[in-house]
């Protein structure tokens, strides 16, 4: 079981408030992801979460039961961390042996455990290195050994992939999914990376300076965000934005069209711009325009299109997927 | 240093330095050695000549270098023990957020800066005194009797002395080690739920392992060497119950104005000063690489 409750959680470290006040329903089985820009508190939450720092208000609920203040031993989370925190002295099996040996286990069965977690992360070459003499990637499976060998209620895991090279971090990615599909265990994951976010997730929870902006699904966030943060926030490239009189014609304070949501003329188009880069990446090409009177805007076309640094070009969003905000930042 | 080219050069650059320390090193040494095979007492002084290794026979088969030797190894493990246990706990106190940090670590620090003469002095005569000291006011308040540190535990007191005085360099090592621990480590301990005594053993020590080893080297390397300390307390007495090695060597020197005896005493301290601290690197290198 790993049900884990927010309730009004509050903190402050000496005079600031870093999270003001968070809900959160995090159901049994679900993959969570806590993305927001660097600051907004997603590490803070997570070590709340594990009891590695003191609630200032609020309760968390574990299962139908309060552990605002029970000690991060207490409840049965494990954490990843984002430097791994392998203990140097031990070798990767004593790394691994260490939760259950201080939970009092007997030592063939910490063997047997040891062996299972080592064989399923393909660890069992190694297991009698220190840490030092690993890879990263290698460094990593150990790190998430130590965590699943204690059948945890819930995995907590802090940018667990950004020390790691982008084909590691692509295979680590599937890795944790599985992981995950496998053991369907609760799991909570920290990122900045916002493909690791919509791929992994079931649900992800948007920050803001300590704030819950949206929690919902992947494609809930891509398609219906809440407010012009999250618009801004989720997607990649970002969000176009534009208002004044482009906005008007919208009824909306503000309107907001997504690169792929773009089409790109030679000819004729809504706003005319001149191409200030132009990044050919095979599949796609993305396009920032310079226009006269509405600002840069960024495109997303297919590979093929033949447009370069300089050329005129006329750039309209498709009608039918245009977002709309408020003066408040709300959508409408 | 990782080409053949910049290793050349930095042998080069090395060369003064170490032909200076070289030159430093082997001078006296070679005069001791030569003294230490001539019969040269500076009482007879016409009686000089090639004494063979009469000196050394004399210096080891002296019951006095019986003593010293015991007396140097307890001296030397006494304070090395002490300082360390002792050293590991001050340095978990002072890595604490406790108020005025700052003071209370130079105030620890400060023995280190007092000369050994000094603290020998103000040890004998302000605190271990039977009569004026600070100790024996204490145990008359209480209504004990004085101890005559000294004259009933001479041994003991030196090591007290000694060790007030290391005990500040060894906890700012330790200090300094504590602070390098990982938080993250620490951290993810905490939710293996490893007890506090647990994280201490399993990831406190093995991390200071290392400090261990180097403030046992440099600290054995000048505890080998003490003598102020001794010299300004009990000059070796009662009998021979202070006596380590530097002492008998000065004693035969100074006392006994016996250059040659001294001098082969000089030689086997040098010799077993060498055994320890070829041990004692091979460990520090050990744990380097680890
Ligand atoms: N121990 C602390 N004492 C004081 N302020 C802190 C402490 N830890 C974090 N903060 C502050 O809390 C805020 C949130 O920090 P947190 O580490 O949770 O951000 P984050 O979202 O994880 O950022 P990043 O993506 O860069 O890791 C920051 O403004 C930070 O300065
Ligand atoms: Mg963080």
């Amino acid at each position: 079981m790993g049900n884990i409750v927010l309730e009004k959680v509050n903190k402050c470290f000496g005079d600031v408030e870093v999270i003001p006040s968070v809900d959160l329903d995090i159901k049994d089985g679900e993959f969570v992801v806590f993305v927001g820009p660097s600051g907004c508190g997603k590490s803070t939450l997570l070590r709340l979460i594990a009891g590695l720092e003191d609630l200032t208000g609020g309760k968390i609920i574990i299962d139908g039961v309060d552990v605002s203040d029970s000690t991060p031993a207490k409840r049965e989370l494990a954490m990843v961390f984002q430097s791994y925190a392998l203990y140097p002295h031990m070798t990767v099996r004593k790394n691994i042996a260490f939760p259950l040996k201080m939970a009092g286990m007997d030592q063939a069965e910490i063997d047997k455990k040891v062996e299972a977690a080592a064989k399923s992360l393909n660890l069992t070459d190694y297991l009698e290195r220190t840490p030092g003499l690993l890879s990263g990637g290698q460094r990593q499976r150990v790190a998430i050994g130590r965590a699943i060998v204690r059948s945890p209620s819930a995995f907590l895991f802090d940018e667990p992939l950004s020390n790691l090279d982008a084909a590691l971090r692509v295979n680590m990615r599937i890795e944790i999914t599985d992981l995950h599909k496998e053991l369907k265990t609760t799991m909570i994951y920290v990122t900045h990376d916002q493909v690791e976010a919509m791929t992994m997730a079931d649900r992800i929870v948007v920050l803001q300076a300590g704030d819950v902006e949206q929690f919902g699904s992947p494609l809930d966030l891509y398609n219906k965000p809440v407010n012009r943060f999250v618009a801004g926030f989720i997607g990649s490239p970002k969000m176009n934005f534009a208002t004044g009189k482009d906005a008007e014609e919208f009824n909306a304070h503000e309107i907001g069209f997504r690169p792929e949501h773009m089409t790109v003329s030679t000819t004729e188009g809504r706003w005319k711009g001149v191409v200030s880069v132009a990044e050919h990446l095979g599949a796609d090409t993305f396009l920032h325009v310079k226009t006269e009177n509405a600002g840069t805007f960024v495109t997303r076309s297919d590979g093929e299109l033949n447009i370069n640094y300089g050329d005129t070009v006329y750039v309209s969003p498709n009608t039918d997927k245009i977002y709309r905000f408020g003066a408040d930042g709300l959508s409408l | 240093m990782a080409t053949k080219h910049t290793k050349t050069l930095s042998r080069l650059m090395n060369l003064p330095a170490i032909g200076l320390l070289f030159i430093w090193m082997i001078v006296p040494l070679t005069m001791a050695i030569y003294y230490s095979f001539q019969r040269y007492n500076l009482l007879k002084p016409d009686q000089r000549g090639f004494a063979g290794w009469f000196n050394y026979e004399f210096f080891i088969t002296d019951p006095a270098f019986v003593a010293a030797i015991i007396n140097t190894i307890v001296l030397v493990g006494g304070v090395l023990l002490i300082t360390i246990i002792g050293g590991v706990l001050l340095g978990l106190l002072l890595n604490q957020a406790i108020v005025g940090r700052g003071i209370v670590r130079i105030l620890f620090i400060s023995p280190f800066f007092v000369m050994p003469t000094v603290a020998a002095l103000v040890w004998k005569n302000m605190l271990m005194h039977p009569i004026y000291g600070m100790f024996a006011e204490i145990a008359r308040f209480f209504g004990g009797t004085p101890i005559d540190f000294f004259a009933t535990i001479p041994l003991l007191s030196i090591v007290i002395i000694v060790t007030w005085q290391w005990l500040p360099f060894a906890t700012l090592i330790l200090l300094t080690a504590l602070q390098s621990l990982d938080q993250e480590q620490q951290e993810a301990a905490d939710m293996d739920g490893a007890s506090a005594f647990a994280k201490f053993r399993y990831i406190t020590l093995p991390h200071l392992a290392r400090a261990m080893t180097v403030v046992a080297l440099i600290e054995t390397i000048f505890l080998l060497s003490i003598f102020a300390e001794i010299k300004v307390t009990t000059n070796g007495g009662p009998g021979t119950d202070t006596t380590n090695l530097p002492y008998l060597v000065f004693s035969r020197a100074l006392q006994h104005f016996d250059v040659g005896g001294a001098s082969a005493g000089g030689i086997i301290a040098v010799i077993l000063a060498n055994i320890v601290a070829i041990f004692l690197i091979r460990a520090v290198g050990k744990n380097l690489e680890a």
